[in-house]
């Protein structure tokens, strides 16, 4: 293999997928939050910063930048430094086992729409373990700004966090029954045309949509950050760009989590028709193009999704919230995987 | 084979490496006009009462207990879950009687309240 | 082969780097932040043998899951930089540095005596790394042993709740 072609292919790669989360998922997405929260609440929204007001996100983060960042004199400098970084390092991290289209030839090699091939069998587990870490940031954040709001944000967060990493992990069992891979790539092809999971699995897709939404911190499970009894939560004492870059990591995660709904239960880059009907064939450049772009559009019907739900439904209350996880989904998803598993079984 | 695992890790870093990047930079960019009052922690406006270093509930403790043993319990599925086609009853019904015994597992906790939160 | 030994050293070195730190440090949290970063290299370095699997589920399990209650227990018991360990020099101090110096021993006579162990990756090692592989095996020629962990997860939920609720009411 030639080495300085794979280093040169990976940073290819690794531009164009960093610029595209930052483009997509954190401008598009904060843009998306404000505009559809001001139509909810009957507004206009950013419309100042260039046409529709789509340059307020980077007029945001230059101030974010320029601001004073402020670490509390009685904060534990070292981990109040190193709480952003794991959150947005996870956050970005976890593109590493992503696909977004099928493979092309090129020339006489094949190309992946994605940084490793499918030799790394292990890609849904790695977007777990690294999810799992991310509770650090999380957690670190609120222990060293020694205060007493971010550290009870930090807690219910990190706990939160957990209790739902359970019912996700066991509702993606069932996925993994019919797909019978780790793979993303293959999950994807295993549901050509309209061979969805949700419509296999229906159930582990709902709870993996509520875990979804509370591994993200995202209402109706915003509690970390509920604003009339702790302020700002775990990023209480944070200013700059360090609240940026929790900002950043949360819609960021917030895109990821869309994606991965998106390839485990919706078809993924699937086209609706066959590629045939339409004068493509499988390994062309511009069939994983336009699967790029129907992956893209689904994924955003998701955001919208995620930012809807925020605007329309009141926060729970933490009991409420781990009865939910804990005497509801996780029971749930255990009944799923044994009735999946058995129908699986009996029908071979 | 061993040269896809490349990427990944290179990713990783590459991540860690840019999240890195940015907390230089906004320490480095942002202005700098420190007082007392600036870096005092944030009590709503109170002079700050005691630390926060305090103890906390044991419901924490429990949880994240509880979510070790599940969270195992849920790593031996994977390899089972992607392996299922290939497997003869006898590994069906090992996982089966797994689950129902972690079940039983789960099933005293609920009992005992140690799920409750209150 | 070469990159393969880059990195290789690169792993080991900051897998080694810290676990020193785990054990020297004054701050549990500290510690801890070594230990769960000594588990992400721990992790890379299966990645280096192939074993993707066991890789993802040592972050997974170690860094995500059991490092997630030591950090809770050190928060719990508030041990921060105020309460330093304590640095007597007693018995189980002593049993654990014979054992590691003879560890050592036995690492570096291993080392030392030619064809003690294979170097060379198991020609099929792509295979076994992968998750397939490790579920055909486990589920049918280790049965015993995995419902042996199922039994002792229960015991150690028993454990947590009779110590967590003694102390509740």
């Amino acid at each position: 293999m030639n080495w300085s072609l794979l280093i040169i292919e990976f940073l290819i790669k690794a531009i164009i997928i960093l610029t595209l989360i930052l483009l997509i998922a954190a401008a598009f997405g904060v843009y998306l939050e404000r505009k559809v929260s001001a139509w909810i609440q009957n507004r206009i929204g950013p419309n100042r910063v260039g046409p529709f007001g789509l340059l307020q996100p980077f007029a945001d983060v230059i101030k974010l930048f320029l601001k004073e960042d402020i670490t509390p004199s009685a904060a534990d400098k070292l981990f109040h430094r190193i709480a952003p970084v794991i959150s947005l390092g996870v956050a970005l991290s976890v593109y590493a086992v992503i696909p977004f289209a099928e493979p092309f030839e090129m020339g006489n090699r094949t190309v992946y729409f994605a940084l490793t091939t499918p030799d790394v069998n292990v890609g849904i587990l790695f977007i777990l373990a690294l999810t799992s870490v991310g509770v650090y940031g999380i957690t670190f954040a609120g222990w060293s700004s020694n205060n007493k709001y971010s550290l009870l944000g930090g807690l219910r967060s990190s706990a939160q966090m957990i209790s739902y990493e359970l019912s996700m992990g066991l509702s993606l069992v069932g996925v993994l029954l019919v797909a019978q891979s780790l793979s993303l790539q293959e999950i994807v092809q295993k549901q050509a045309l309209w061979n969805w999971n949700v419509f296999y699995q229906p159930l582990a897709f709902l709870i993996f949509l509520v875990s979804a939404f509370a591994e993200t911190n995202r209402a109706p499970f915003d509690l970390p950050e509920a604003e009339p009894e702790l302020v700002g939560g775990y990023n209480t004492e944070y200013s700059g760009m360090k609240f940026g870059m929790f900002f950043l990591a949360e819609y960021a995660n917030m895109f990821t989590s869309s994606l991965i709904i998106v390839l485990l239960f919706f078809g993924g880059w699937n086209l609706p028709i066959p590629a045939e009907w339409i004068g493509l064939e499988h390994g062309s450049f511009w069939l994983s193009l336009l699967q790029f772009f129907v992956l893209i559009i689904k994924t955003l019907f998701f955001v919208f999704f995620f930012i809807w739900v925020r605007w329309s439904v009141p926060r729970f209350r933490y009991d409420q919230l781990m009865y939910l996880g804990w005497k509801v989904l996780l029971p749930l998803a255990l009944l799923n995987l044994i009735i999946t598993s058995i129908v699986i079984y009996f029908l071979r | 084979m061993i040269e896809s695992y490349i990427p990944l890790i290179l990713m990783v870093t590459l991540g860690f490496l840019f999240a890195f990047v940015f907390l230089i930079l906004s320490e480095w960019m942002g202005a700098r006009r420190v007082t007392r009052e600036k870096i005092t922690t944030y009590e709503s406006g109170m002079v700050p009462f005691r630390t926060a270093r305090e103890r906390f509930s044991v419901k924490f403790y429990l949880i994240a207990m509880s979510f070790i043993v599940f969270d195992i319990e849920v790593v031996f599925l994977y390899p089972w879950a992607v392996s299922f086609s290939s497997l003869d009853s006898v590994g069906f019904w090992a996982m089966i009687v797994f689950v129902i015994i972690l079940f039983a597992g789960y099933y005293y906790e609920l009992k005992k309240g140690g799920l409750q939160w209150d | 082969m070469g990159w393969l030994y880059f990195f290789f050293g690169i792993l080991s070195v900051l897998a080694v780097a810290s676990a020193i730190v785990t054990i020297s440090s004054r701050n549990p949290v500290r510690s801890a932040f070594a230990l769960i970063f000594h588990f992400f290299m721990l992790a890379g370095l299966y990645l280096t043998l192939n074993a993707q699997f066991v890789a993802v589920i040592q972050v997974l399990v170690y860094a995500g899951a059991i490092m997630v209650l030591v950090v809770f227990v050190i928060m719990l018991l508030n041990l921060s930089n105020e309460e330093r360990l304590s640095e007597k020099f007693d018995v189980r101090k002593a049993i654990a540095i014979t054992l590691g110096i003879a560890f050592i021993i036995q690492i570096i006579v291993a080392i030392l005596i030619p064809n003690s162990f294979n170097s060379n990756l198991h020609q099929d090692s792509a295979v076994i790394g992968t998750a397939q592989f490790i579920g055909k095996s486990l589920f049918s020629n280790y049965l015993v042993p995995f419902e042996i962990v199922g039994i002792l997860l229960i015991s150690a939920i028993i454990g947590a709740i009779v110590l967590a609720k003694r102390k509740v009411e």
